[in-house]
């Protein structure tokens, strides 16, 4: 992992110091709340619904067992005891307290974390595949990147009052785990002719207005990927909208520009910064690998001895293929059935911590869909693994089930919501999880939105929710055949949009038809593909 | 009835204006009327509340304030999803009330 040397140290340490300054200044006084607000959120503090949240940044997704043991103290000295993970693989605390935020900053410090960035017109925390440095099927470990990425974007004075929020995700396999097409950049790691570079794709987003990114770069050599970023960066800078927040992002730009005009920008502005070099010395990219070196694995069994049907549907569902044969990457969900997507207790995220000690070399990751994951676990010590998650209620086997549903903190907790989310998610998982269909159906990926800004992902479900606000009244609106895998799409809406328990059964439904319907080895998305949106709607309207 | 809420500025708690000062409790919700932008500008200056509005909101029979919008229901109460965490008054009032 990697590890702040002092200048990372020094700038975070400066920016607690000056929060602490802001925030005394305005509970004296001193600053307006339309002054204050600004530095607040820079900061990653919101005011939401009941109180003021923080997000707190995890680069990448990544984290050590003492990094989790001090979200745990976070959530029980400053807020009610729990934390929510995001679909951004960052975690927000619900319950902050004005006077509390400086030395919740300040203990975040001590373990090398912030919330710079989680929030205003910048580049956001820079995102990752959660298998990274440990799936079998990548090319290059893309966390060096991914930090240099950070690194670079970190208080870049240029990029800090951009048009819009700025999302930027990396993944080195073909397989895209990161929803990387729906960011405003995704970075592909590639080679070509044996040598690594980036493919690069921009303009992608979710929010009102859900657009796929288009390639604009096939390869850039890996010492100019920076580059490029900046280039299209200072493009965006320069002619992305400022006069209406709903057409600032960069995916607006690329689609009123046309992705040849926008390349061309980006391409006349790289040659310009090649020129200028602001490149970072190659030796900074070795400085960073080297903390991302393997662990110590050590040889073992490279089989899994499943004789306990449980623990068996566990290592089917939650276990990922690494690229040691005696490890795997194991899928801790935050998702049993009828229980809040994405929320972890302290106590939940000390024995995580702990098992994480235990079993991955002291490192976990925050997936964008909600779980937590220990990316490098032997396979004897499975077995081990299943039982002490078993014991504290973390075991359930549904990865990527109907149960394993992303879903925004809505009008439960979100000032921007319209509708909830989360009841309707644990209703949804206690449903198919006790009738068992969850496992008949398969991979079945839905995703909930309490609102049209879609951080529940809705646009990219098999099955999507948007939480819509009907006459003062929740209403959903259900749409079908999203993906935001490498088989990306944006799902179509159904038709009218349904209360609470009219959305449950249209879902049951469109179920139904997918059971009838699909082929031998069919999703449900290929179904859907296959056979069209009619036969579900006139299941779901009845004709 | 014409209420205003906004949050405590030290904790980010929700309250409700009660014609002497802020509660958490909306049942202690009064009808600010004409006065209510005076009262706002007032109390957010001396830093008693931080970013104060008006909502619509009636009261029912059994004498609760019920604001007209969900959203400022489920900040009456707290999230519906962890009641554990409500404010004490929500099982007087009933969770039905939010929706």
């Amino acid at each position: 992992m990697y590890r702040y040397d002092h200048y990372d140290q020094a700038m975070v340490e400066a920016r607690v110091a000056e929060f602490r300054d802001q925030t005394r200044r305005r509970l004296e006084g001193k600053l307006t709340e339309e002054q204050f607000k600004p530095l607040r959120l820079m900061n990653g503090l919101y005011l939401q619904l009941h109180a003021y949240m923080l997000r707190v940044a995890i680069p990448y997704g990544t984290l050590s067992s003492r990094q989790l043991e001090m979200l745990a103290t976070i959530a029980d000295k400053y807020d009610r005891g729990y934390g929510h993970f995001t679909t951004r693989q960052n975690i927000q605390f619900n319950w902050i307290r004005l006077e509390d935020a400086p030395d919740a900053l300040a203990d975040l410090a001590t373990v090398e974390m912030h919330a710079i960035q989680t929030s205003g017109n910048c580049i956001r925390n820079i995102s990752c595949d959660h298998f990274a440095g440990a799936a079998a099927d990548e090319i290059a470990d893309p966390r060096p990147y991914a930090e240099l990425l950070r690194q670079w974007s970190s208080f870049h004075p240029e990029f800090s009052y951009l048009p819009r929020k700025f999302k930027i995700a990396v993944i080195a396999s073909e397989r895209d785990r990161a929803a990387m097409r729906l960011h405003d950049i995704g970075i592909r790691l590639v080679t070509r002719g044996g040598a690594l570079g980036a493919q690069f794709y921009v303009g992608g987003g979710m929010g009102r207005t859900p657009m796929i990114a288009p390639l604009i770069r096939d390869f850039v050599p890996i010492d100019q990927f920076i580059t490029y970023a900046e280039a299209v960066l200072r493009v965006y800078n320069r002619y992305g909208r400022r006069d209406n927040k709903y057409k600032a992002r960069i995916k607006i730009l690329v689609h009123e520009l046309g992705a040849e005009a926008f390349r061309r920008e980006v391409e006349a502005e790289f040659a310009h910064l090649i020129e200028v070099g602001v490149e970072p010395p190659r030796a900074e990219l070795e400085r960073i690998k080297a903390h991302f070196a393997d662990p110590p694995f050590a040889e073992g069994p490279t089989t899994i001895d499943a004789g306990d049907p449980a623990f068996a549907r566990w290592v089917e569902r939650n276990t990922h293929a690494h690229r040691h044969p005696a490890y795997v990457s194991a899928i801790i969900s935050l998702k049993p059935a009828g229980d809040i997507p994405g929320d972890a207790s302290a106590a939940q995220m000390r024995l995580v911590a702990e098992l994480a000690r235990q079993y991955s070399f002291d490192e976990v990751r925050v997936m964008h869909t909600q779980n937590l994951l220990l990316p490098h676990v032997a396979k004897a010590d499975l077995p081990a693994l299943w039982q002490a998650l078993a014991r504290a209620g973390l075991a359930s086997a549904n990865i990527d089930t109907i149960e394993d549903i992303i879903a925004c903190p809505g009008l439960d907790y979100c000032s921007l919501a319209n509708a909830r989310s989360i009841p309707l998610a644990q209703r949804l998982s206690e449903r198919f999880a006790a009738s068992g269909r969850s496992a008949v159906l398969g991979e079945l990926k839905l995703k909930i939105s309490g609102c049209i800004n879609a951080c529940g992902h809705h646009h990219a479900g098999h099955i999507g929710i948007l939480g819509v606000d009907k006459k003062g009244r929740e209403n959903y609106q259900l749409s079908l055949g999203g993906s935001e895998a490498e088989d990306v799409s944006l799902a179509r809406i159904t038709g009218p949009g349904f209360d609470e328990d009219g959305v449950i059964a249209a879902v049951e439904k469109a179920t139904e038809v997918y059971l009838a319907e699909r082929k031998e080895g069919e999703r449900f998305l290929d179904t859907y593909r296959r056979i069209g949106m009619e036969p579900f709607k006139e299941a779901i309207y009845g004709g | 009835m014409r209420i205003i809420t906004g949050n405590d500025l030290r904790t980010g708690a929700v309250v409700w204006w009660t014609g002497s000062g802020w509660s958490r409790f909306v049942d202690d919700a009064i009808d600010a009327g004409d006065a209510a932008e005076e009262i706002m500008a007032r109390e957010e200056a001396a830093r008693r509340v931080n970013v104060p509005y008006v909502c619509e909101a009636s009261r029912d029979a059994q004498g609760h304030v019920r604001p007209a919008h969900i959203k400022d229901r489920v900040r009456a109460l707290g999230p519906t999803v962890r009641r554990d965490l409500a404010v004490p008054t929500a099982a007087r009032t009933g969770w039905d009330w939010v929706i």
